[in-house]
């Protein structure tokens, strides 16, 4: 039979990929025509690159169809190719972050893998003609360069520039593109959508990988949005209004959430906790004592970031005691640097952090602990736990030196180190109940209880709750949103931040949304629902 | 007369610095930490030793010599590479595996624990400090150009970009379609080789392999791949200047003007001042040490 | 694990019993242990049995003759008792340094300068003061010498993040220079390498207790080796500052967190196993020859390395992998007669190197196929 040319470059049919227990694309399906600039949405961890890594040739499918439009337009199978099928087939994809190496010129760059070498025997780079082809390419596209400069001096918006045109250089008629406006200034965003739409009128195929729906909007002919690893709905970007994108990227039906998490779970091997029952009382009386003073105050802070520009800009609030005040935002918003801020672990470039009116802005990570500072880190397998310490220890984490008897030598009191671990184990059901199993070879959920143990069931004033769900069974969520509603009843001020617009939803009294390293908008819970927040998440719409 | 009797010795000290350092930019550069360079030369000289004794001739020497330091570098690659083991600890033991290897090979061929018996080299029975024979020993060409060897295949040839871009970032490699285990193991045998010249030399030079007749040399290698930054030039200049303290140490013996000992420190004090950052920082390889995913 | 509480229900598809978890855990990490140091000596085994039979012998024999030279009669097992002791204090000061993720290659020139300093006060006594009262200040200031060797590594990583590898490496050349021109300039004994005598505080030998041990070098030091793996082990397993250093080793952001300081850590871990090198100097300063000598480290600062490794960074595992390696050695002279000695200092290689290739390579298949179980 013959095959016929298509009008699609792409279609990708029913794609599974799981990474471990983590089922990143389940069914995800993505059609794009020849010419058009395809936008594909989603929230966090929607499986979005992973669809792309895989359509890139950088991970093979687990299950599912791919096929790519051959230069004749024919479609044709290419299931589980490899990266360099994907450049020859001219596929490029350019990463959110870059594949670039630093100490390389940009026309070493582009060269590398593909190397341009003069004729003879000896066969040596031919950097003239290497540099004439990166300039006809710039002049060609409108992408700016100069071929001689070393990677590492660029800015990252002309780094970006680079990395489109190593796609192009090899070739690319389709190009991928994963978040390309997260690191970019709004003059070099324009510069890009100039680019792309120069691209697209050659008839040239772009991919753009995206959450922000303005841009969706300003660029894209079509939209694919993407949910839970599967794809929702395709839609034409006329005929569709952003408040509909963000309909179906949240999606209304919140039960999902969990629904994922659960088939996550069960493929873990070790020991799933079944969900529990009611969750225990923290310490503390139950009778909520309300404090007229904020237990935590944050005035005109600013962080720095690894980067050009400041993570957290001039951010200000305050937390009383007995309340949760939830931040919602995209992941990379600011939210990570205002935490480990707060917490001593990163350094503040100006603005004041007041614990009970105690200025503690220089103090170290011990002295805000012992001020009353509590702190569930975003990340418990680099920071909140150390794998290898068994669970006892894990549980005197960061809380050591009072578990030492004084003196010169503190040697650590073993019995109060057991009896803490016997006490915590049974009050917060950590499974397996064995204080000298190591904490690597705990479940998710189990490894997240220790931490919420060791930080939670001592005494403490604020607490910092980065992501305190991720990554665990439903028994250990529902037991976690209790852990912390009680401590809001008895009077602990929390700061919550979650990717899990539900979660904050579900716990805050008042909510804040991060955006580009500031609060744009912080809300009462009543007047915050998923329509109005989604907008303010994704940059389309900011507070007056 | 008395300035080219220094530049004449200076040369000769610098030679085996000069091929072992290269050795070191190379191993480094692809991100294999050159901590085997001593190895190498020892296991270089002994094969050398081997080759011209029984071969008659200097060439058969050069020949196994080279052998000899990239089984060395074969040995270090399969273990760092293949296995992914602690580059670290694999060096010192390549290093210890060569001194044991050499002197049990030593017994076990010449009946020696000292040294091996007079062995052909290059330039005839005069091995003095004369012009002469440093002119016609092709070692002592070959030393000199083998820096601008070296840069010109990292800055000029499609395989050292792939070494530079290996050794940087290999994920970005990988990604362009560079077979990033090829090169590295490419480079880690080229520094074998290189190093294992460094070894040649001395025992051509001195018509006899003697135990652990490198004494260090490897590392002095290494202290000027550091502190020349990993770029070829500078290495070479550092080779050169830590050449000409040790010439000028042991032409002003008699003088006793600064203690041999602590002429010796100048390499090792340099490279730790380099490290320090102490007049701009010495950063290495961003994947030195690390084996890719 | 016996105090289950009454609270926990035994949920339907719970915790298998806490007992059996128990075992595996112990079993596992017992696994991750042993066998790559069995897989090195296996290796080790096979390469020596081939040096052996390029050499024209049968393998057996030579084995056999290293035995009876080393464990088999009073004098070997004392000289091994001496090598291990030395050893035991630089494969203890690698493998403390190792547990706050540290590769302290030094321990070569600070096992020296321990030495050194050690004889600089001795030979600054007045003479026939008793070595019991004596002891202690030999012990602290052999502890200062190397201390500060390794202590200068630990700052230079701390303030300005220079690798600890390269800078114990051109430290140990740095100090061996400085320790011979100070030998060679002040104290030294004409036409020899050594200083002059030290006449106070000499440490007894074993043989003084012991009679068959007479002439072996085997002294009372290896009572200091033994309490100092004690004491690293209390340190590291029972002390604040070792939970700290262990944290910082394992996972500098979780101790961060913990509100540990890792720069301070890694100075305080480096200076510490700069000292544990160091005091190993007594051994042969104090036990043996009563003078400091250049170059009587003789290699050991590099093969505690191997030590450190095959004890799996374990003081008592030191212990015993020092006695293993002090064996191999003391038993190359055994079998002299019929291979090279020097053939044991190529099985010493390859049993680092094969330490090295197996712990990734087994954790990895034991790993694959606890999965798969």
């Amino acid at each position: 039979m013959m095959p016929h040319a298509s009008t699609s470059a792409i279609r990708l049919t029913d794609i599974h990929k799981s990474f471990g227990a983590v089922l990143a694309n389940r069914g995800a399906s993505l059609e794009v025509a020849r010419g058009e600039i395809h936008a594909l949405v989603g929230e966090n961890g929607a499986g979005k690159s992973t669809l792309m890594r895989v359509l890139s040739g950088m991970y093979a499918p687990d299950s599912g169809r791919m096929e790519v439009a051959d230069a004749g337009g024919v479609l044709r199978d290419v299931t589980g190719w490899s990266t360099a099928a994907a450049i020859e087939s001219g596929v490029g994809m350019v990463h959110q972050h870059f594949m670039l190496v630093p100490t390389l010129t940009v026309a070493e760059n582009l060269m590398l893998g593909a190397e341009l070498t003069s004729e003879g025997p000896l066969r040596v780079l031919d950097r003239a003609r290497a540099a004439e082809q990166v300039e006809a390419l710039s002049t060609r596209t409108g992408l700016r360069v100069n071929p001689a400069r070393r990677v590492a001096e660029l800015s990252v918006g002309e780094a970006q520039r680079v990395e489109i045109l190593k796609a192009l250089y090899r070739g690319a008629r389709t190009l991928i593109l994963d978040e390309p406006t997260a690191v970019l200034s709004p003059p070099e965003v324009d510069e890009l959508w100039e680019v792309l739409r120069q691209m697209r009128s050659r008839g040239e195929t772009i991919v753009l990988i995206t959450h922000k729906l303005d841009e969706v909007m300003s660029i894209s002919d079509t939209v694919t949005v993407m949910r839970h690893g599967r794809t929702i709905s395709r839609l034409r970007t006329g005929e569709t209004t952003p408040q509909q994108i963000a309909r179906e990227m949240v999606g209304r039906d919140v039960q999902l959430a969990s629904e994922m998490r659960r088939d996550a779970v069960l493929a873990e091997e070790a020991w799933v906790a079944a969900p529990a029952s009611d969750a225990p009382a923290a310490a503390g009386s139950l009778g909520s004592t309300t404090f007229p003073l904020p237990a935590l105050e944050i005035k005109g802070l600013v962080v720095a970031s690894a980067g050009r520009s400041d993570a957290v800009r001039d951010v200000s609030f305050s937390i009383s005691p007995g309340e949760i005040l939830g931040i919602a935002g995209v992941e990379g918003n600011g939210q990570t640097e205002l935490v480990e801020a707060i917490a001593g672990l990163r350094r503040v470039r100006s603005g004041s952090i007041l614990l009970d009116h105690l200025d503690i802005t220089g103090a170290s990570v011990r002295a805000r602990g012992d001020a009353g500072l509590s702190h569930i880190p975003e990340d418990r397998h680099s920071r909140g736990l150390v794998l290898d310490y068994s669970i006892a220890d894990n549980l005197i984490l960061g809380q050591q030196h009072h578990f030492a008897r004084g003196g010169f030598v503190n040697t650590l009191d073993i019995d109060r180190i057991a009896s803490n671990a016997r006490r915590q184990i049974a009050a917060f059901d950590i499974r397996p109940p064995n204080a000298t199993v190591p904490a690597r070879s705990l479940s998710g959920g189990n490894q997240q209880k220790i931490v919420i143990a060791r930080e939670m069931g001592r005494d403490f004033r604020v607490l910092l709750a980065a992501q305190p769900t991720r990554g665990v069974d439903v028994g250990a969520i529902e037991f976690i949103h209790g852990q912390l509603r009680a401590a809001r009843a008895s009077g602990k001020a929390i700061l919550l931040v979650s990717a899990d617009l539900s979660e904050v939803l579900a716990l805050s009294d008042r909510i804040a949304v991060m955006y580009g390293g500031r609060f744009v908008v912080v809300l009462p819970r009543a007047g915050a629902g998923e329509e109005v927040l989604g907008p303010y998440m994704t940059g389309a719409e900011h507070a007056a | 007369m008395a300035v080219l009797l220094f530049l004449a010795q200076t040369l000769r000290i610098a030679i085996p610095y000069l091929f072992a350092a290269a050795g070191g930019v190379v191993s480094e550069r692809a991100g294999l930490i050159g901590l085997t360079l001593e190895g190498y030369m020892l296991g270089g000289a002994f094969a050398a030793a081997l080759g011209s004794y029984y071969g008659h001739s200097a060439w058969f020497g050069v020949l196994a010599g080279v052998l000899g330091g990239a089984l060395l570098a074969v040995v270090y690659g399969v273990s760092a590479i293949r296995f992914r083991a602690d580059q670290v600890v694999v060096g010192i033991a390549i290093n210890l595996l060569a001194i044991g290897v050499t002197r049990f090979f030593l017994r076990l061929a010449f009946g020696s624990s000292s040294n091996s018996p007079r062995v052909t080299g290059f330039g005839g029975e005069q091995s003095g400090n004369g012009f002469t024979a440093l002119v016609a020993n092709p070692m002592i060409w070959l030393g000199l150009i083998v820096i601008p060897l070296v840069a010109w295949m990292l800055y000029r040839t499609p395989f050292g970009l792939r070494v530079r871009a290996v050794g940087e970032h290999p994920a970005a490699a990988t990604s362009v379609g560079v077979p990033v285990t090829r090169v590295r193991y490419t480079a880690v045998i080229l520094s074998g080789v290189l190093a294992g010249l460094g070894g040649v030399y001395l025992v051509l030079d001195q018509h006899q392999f003697t135990d652990q007749m490198t004494a260090g040399r490897g590392f002095i290698a290494l202290a000027a791949t550091i502190f020349g930054r990993w770029d070829p030039s500078r290495v070479g200049v550092a080779c050169l200047l830590f050449a000409a303290a040790e010439t000028l140490q042991i032409q002003l013996q008699g003088a006793q003007l600064v203690p041999s000992q602590f002429v010796e420190m100048i390499p090792y004090l340099l490279t730790i001042i380099a490290l320090a950052g102490v007049v701009g920082r010495a950063v290495p390889p961003a994947a030195l040490g690390r084996a890719p995913e | 694990m016996t105090m289950a509480s009454p609270e926990i229900s035994p949920a339907a598809g719970g915790a298998p019993p806490s007992g059996g978890t128990s075992r595996i855990a112990a079993r596992a990490r017992l696994e991750e242990a042993l066998l790559p140091s069995l897989v090195a000596l296996l290796v080790a085994a096979i390469v020596g049995d081939a040096l052996i039979v390029s050499f024209g012998q049968a393998p057996a024999a030579v084995f056999r003759l290293l035995l009876d030279g080393t464990w088999g009669n009073s004098y070997g097992f004392g000289q091994v008792l001496y090598k291990a002791t030395t050893l035991t204090f630089t494969g203890l000061a690698i493998a403390f340094a190792l547990r706050a993720g540290l590769f302290n290659i030094g321990a070569e020139s600070q096992l020296a300068a321990g030495g050194f300093t050690a004889a600089v006060v001795g030979l600054s006594l007045p003479p026939g003061l008793p070595w019991i009262v004596m002891l202690p200040v030999y012990v602290a200031a052999a502890a200062l010498g190397g201390g500060i060797v390794g202590g200068v590594a630990g700052e230079l990583k701390s303030r300005f993040g220079a690798h600890e590898v390269i800078t114990t490496i051109m430290l140990n050349f740095i100090v061996l220079a400085l320790l011979s021109y100070l030998t060679s300039t002040y104290l030294k004994v004409p036409e020899t390498l050594h200083t002059t005598e030290i006449r106070s505080g000499a440490v007894p030998r074993l043989a003084d207790f012991f009679e068959p041990f007479h002439g072996s070098a085997a002294n009372l030091v290896i009572v200091v080796a033994a309490l100092s793996c004690a004491t690293a082990w209390w340190y590291l397993f029972r002390t604040r500052r070792g939970f700290e250093l262990r944290a910082v080793g394992l996972q500098p952001e979780a101790a961060e967190y913990a509100g540990v300081r890792p720069g301070a850590v890694w100075t305080r871990a480096m200076a510490i196993s700069g000292a544990i090198a160091g005091v190993g100097g007594l051994n042969f300063v104090l036990g043996y020859k009563h003078y400091y000598e250049e170059g009587f480290a003789g290699g050991a600062g590099f093969l505690g390395i191997a030590v450190a490794l095959v004890g799996g960074t374990h003081p008592l595992g030191v212990a015993l992998a020092a006695l293993l390696f002090a064996t191999i050695s003391q038993g190359g002279l055994a079998v002299n007669a019929l291979v090279p000695k020097q053939f044991v200092e190529v099985l010493q290689a390859v049993v680092i190197i094969a330490v090295a290739v197996s712990v990734p390579e087994v954790r990895r298949l034991l790993r694959a196929r606890r999965r798969n179980a």
